[in-house]
């Protein structure tokens, strides 16, 4: 009830001091929307292209190495892309400590979980050919 | 979780309507937030009628007729009346200001609604407690640090380096920017704000100053600088026209440039 009660205003404000890191978290969240500036629309332009041409047509087109890998790196972009901005929005909005950190954790798990079951499903099709 | 209403005993009830001015043909109301905490309770909104022939032609001018014919208990903080000392920063008509250069023709017509700033303790009224904001200014470090021993005469600096002062060093420190900053809102605690950071950069980028490295280092945290999204909301309500916004992306660029 009373912690915290006769904190000095300096203290409060210094809190735990400077974490002495964040400018590689602003850096790497930056430098991959440059990379999906490129990507997303090659996507969309290739989900376009292929929408006409059926399931084995699509099948097909994933197929192609160039294709599959391509997806795999846009997958992959996304998916870190996701987790360094959903990492932001939990650390803005969730202020309990233990509420956050779950949070921050599921949403590493769920990141890499999106991006394997992406990964993993373009590879079976390309490999089947 | 997130908390989508006020609490219970923060909630804002309606007020008292105080009676209207005999005899006035200029009237015009205002909506006044108060809270006293000798009395306790719910803060509530009353209601002025305020003659604007009498009242002068500043908001602050409006709060201090009120004070003197109406209701001589409305507390807000007021010193220099000409927008140099910071005292008398409020939230009017929904975006935060400072009374004494606000004219009250540049609001729409219909009622005013006065709060004090947002987000911050109320001690009383209009009042604001400011402990939190003032500590975080002292956190930047906002004074000269040397290693080089102090010359006979003065430090010395070009025009050019004193002209990137310009913008930087007006700073009122009335907690309008910091106030209006949603991530503020969210993460006061450890967010240093607008106000603090424009400070921090006032140190940062004078060419006197030794300690860079170091100020550099302070900022370097999630928190304390990087709660930044660009919302813009300090530079649209600064009342000296500063942009906040601007230095905080300088200091960011800085952050980069020493890692890149």
């Amino acid at each position: 009830m009373s912690q915290g009660q006769f904190l000095t205003p300096t203290k409060a404000a210094r809190g735990l001091g400077s974490a002495k890191s964040g400018t590689a978290h602003h850096i790497r969240l930056r430098v991959a929307a440059l990379a999906l500036l490129v990507l997303v629309p090659l996507a969309l332009y290739a989900i376009i292209s292929i929408s006409s041409a059926g399931f084995d047509g699509a099948r097909a087109w994933v197929a192609q190495p160039l294709h599959a890998t391509l997806l795999i790196l846009t997958a992959g972009v996304v998916s870190y892309h996701m987790r360094l901005g959903m990492q932001v929005i939990i650390e803005d909005y969730i202020a309990k400590t233990g509420m956050r950190t779950t949070l921050l954790i599921l949403n590493t798990f769920a990141t890499i979980a999106m991006f394997i079951a992406v990964a993993m499903a373009v590879v079976q099709i390309w490999i089947a050919g | 979780m997130v908390q989508l209403t006020l609490p219970q005993n923060s909630k804002v009830k309606k007020g008292k309507t105080w009676p209207k001015p005999q005899g006035a043909t200029n009237l015009r109301s205002f909506r006044i937030y108060r809270y006293s905490p000798e009395e306790g309770g719910n803060p509530r909104w009353d209601t002025y009628w305020v003659d604007m022939d009498r009242a002068g032609t500043m908001i602050l001018d409006v709060l201090i007729y009120i004070k003197n014919n109406i209701d001589p208990t409305l507390a807000f903080r007021r010193s220099c009346r000409e927008g140099v000392c910071g005292s008398c920063a409020m939230n009017i008509a929904g975006r935060n200001t400072i009374a004494c250069t606000k004219g009250f023709d540049e609001l729409p017509s219909g009622e005013i609604v006065i709060a004090p700033l947002p987000s911050q303790p109320v001690v009383k009224d209009l009042i604001p407690d400011l402990t939190n904001f003032y500590a975080q200014h002292a956190y930047v470090q906002p004074f000269l640090q040397t290693a080089t021993p102090t010359p006979e005469k003065e430090w010395r600096q070009s025009a050019e380096d004193r002209a990137k002062l310009d913008g930087l060093y007006e700073c009122i420190l009335c907690a309008s920017c910091s106030t209006s900053c949603p991530s503020y809102w969210w993460n006061g605690d450890k967010y240093l704000g607008p106000a603090a950071l424009l400070q921090a950069y006032r140190w940062l980028i004078d060419s006197r100053d030794e300690a860079t490295g170091e100020r550099l280092d302070a900022l370097e945290d999630p928190f304390k600088l990087y709660r930044c999204h660009t919302i813009m909301n300090c530079a649209q309500v600064c009342p000296k026209g500063l942009n906040p916004a601007q230095a905080i992306a300088k200091i960011k660029h800085m952050m980069v440039e020493r890692v890149a």
